[in-house]
């Protein structure tokens, strides 16, 4: 009974394994990106720069067709430039930088529709925009696992600058630190997860399994490696549970995998150990002194 | 007496309006100086243009100093980012080891040993965020500590902070000053000044006085910083300065 729907399914066919392994990747890398990304305040610009890969990609398949690499590098250029650009005009005018990325990825969004619109149907569109986390062929997992790879020792090295550029960006800057080369190696790296999120998961979800498991591990952990490391298995808790939903349900995987992890994010709000709901309303307890 | 820091014409503007004006002053080498002046004077972006940290700066600074702590203002630290007390004294060692290097046992040892001499010993673990105004006001100056730095600025540290707290951290601004470190700390309570500074630089964007501090801070000069701060002409021309030196 467990075996014929646990585990039958990985063991039957090669495309739920290869799609097992991808979250998995995903799941260890994007966590740690997440979790960067909410104590940055950006958890809205993350989302917003996951959009901003959609015209890079449509550029990439008007040219290659449904190419994983083309659309990759595409997706790849412009998230980076999107990145760089709103930088450059918040840096320059008085604009904010979430502004400025408001601006900048509704701008692509429309972009990208309409370059695909030139040549696609509904249903390629339907594939960028949600992802197709069964359709992950052998390429597509070298490129998520290289990218997991290259996110955990990237960060692994940048850690220290990026951290103190989080929460005291001044000290940095006073020992002569540019941190703002911190945070742009940061945005790449989150870029290029997005990108191999976008494959499994598409461009509007992509960025679900890297937040919102580490959203969730904020009600647990409260220092950065902790978090990361309660975020990395939800992530993948949610993913194979989503796979094996909607291989037996029949239910787009992408879609199945993000409500999952939004369910470990409801869980995590209600019974997380702190700034919860129940530590909330839990009779109060306090320390003799 | 020997200056630690010598401005030259010191102009810094923020979108051209110049928030410190042709300002020439002489800080004195291991003494204790206070920066004072009203709200907007300029005070933060003078430290700011000591530290290379200001935009757009004309004039000169001439800084003999080898090594320079800064204290920012509270408000511009991220007060809820989950990282340890341990940690964060640590990092006033980052001209050692930098972004890469690793601490040693000594490094190790001077925090644990400054952040008993803040009165914080046993909160090594405690993340940054259960603490009060007061502790974490402690917590920079176990890292001010650690920096070893032979010029120390200090970005009105007693802002909101309880009496025995400034007493505390005040023995330790003394003992810099024993050590031959320059101290230079924009204040607000005048009292406090004249207590314990011997000397003070009153700014209203421009200068007003700098030298011993019962000079500077007479009601004379005091009233006369009033009312250059309130003066702020939005259709002024631009200042020609007769000479234009680079910082």
């Amino acid at each position: 009974m467990v075996y014929e729907y646990v585990i039958a399914p990985f063991a039957d066919f090669g495309f739920m394994r290869r799609a097992l392994v991808a979250s998995l990747a995903l799941s260890v890398g994007g966590s740690a990106i997440g979790v960067f990304l909410i104590l940055r305040r950006m958890s809205l610009m993350g989302d917003a720069l996951a959009h901003s890969l959609l015209p890079g990609a449509a550029m990439g398949f008007l040219i290659g067709g449904l190419s994983l690499p083309a659309m990759s590098l595409g997706g790849f250029v412009a998230g980076v430039a999107t990145a760089l650009l709103s930088g450059v005009i918040a840096r320059f005018s008085s604009m904010r930088e979430d502004a400025s990325f408001a601006a900048a990825y509704l701008t692509a969004m429309a972009l990208g529709v309409l370059i695909i619109s030139l040549r696609g149907s509904a249903v390629d569109l339907m594939n960028i925009l949600f992802g197709a986390i069964l359709a992950v062929d052998d390429g597509a997992l070298i490129l998520v696992v290289s990218t997991a790879t290259l996110t955990l020792v990237g960060l692994a090295a940048i850690y220290r600058p990026l951290v103190v550029e989080c929460f005291n960006p001044g000290f940095l800057a006073a020992m002569g630190v540019r941190g703002s080369l911190y945070h742009y190696l940061f945005l790449s790296l989150a870029v290029l997860n997005m990108v191999a999120g976008f494959q499994a998961l598409g461009t509007l979800m992509a960025l679900g399994l890297i937040l919102l498991p580490a959203v969730a591990s904020s009600f647990w952990a409260r220092e950065v490696w902790s978090m990361s490391l309660v975020a990395a298995p939800m992530a993948f808790a949610s993913a194979a549970v989503g796979l094996l939903v909607s291989f037996h349900g029949g239910l787009p995987s992408g879609p199945v995998i993000v409500l999952f992890a939004s369910f470990f994010f409801l869980l995590s709000l209600l019974f997380g150990t702190r700034a919860s709901v129940r530590a909330r309303l839990s009779r109060p307890v306090h320390l003799r002194g | 007496m020997t200056a630690a820091l010598r401005l030259v014409d010191l102009t810094v503007s923020y979108d051209r309006h110049p928030a410190v004006h042709h300002v020439s002053a002489e800080i004195p080498a291991g003494e204790m100086t206070a920066i004072v002046g009203p709200n907007g004077a300029g005070k933060s972006t003078l430290l700011k243009a000591l530290l290379g940290l200001a935009p757009r700066v004309e004039g000169r600074i001439e800084c003999t100093a080898r090594r320079i702590a800064y204290l920012p203002q509270q408000a511009e630290i991220d007060r809820s980012f989950p990282i340890s007390v341990l940690d964060t004294v640590l990092l006033g060692r980052w001209s050692r080891f930098g972004g890469f290097g690793a601490a040693r046992h000594a490094d190790l040892h001077d925090a644990h040993h400054a952040i008993e001499a803040v009165g914080l010993a046993g909160f090594e673990r405690r993340p940054i965020d259960t603490l009060s105004v007061g502790q974490f006001q402690r917590v920079l100056f176990a890292r001010l500590l650690l920096q070893d730095a032979d010029l120390v600025l200090l970005d009105e540290p007693f802002a909101a902070i309880d009496s025995k707290t400034v007493a505390d951290l005040m023995a330790v601004i003394r003992r810099w000053r024993e050590e031959k470190r320059t101290v230079v700390a924009v204040l607000h309570d005048f009292d406090q000044v004249r207590r314990d500074f011997p000397h003070a630089l009153l700014l209203a964007r421009e200068l007003v006085d700098v030298g011993p501090t019962a000079r500077v801070l007479s009601s004379e000069n005091l009233l006369r910083a009033r009312a250059m701060a309130e003066a702020w002409d939005e259709h002024a021309g631009a200042c020609e300065v007769p000479m234009r030196l680079s910082a």
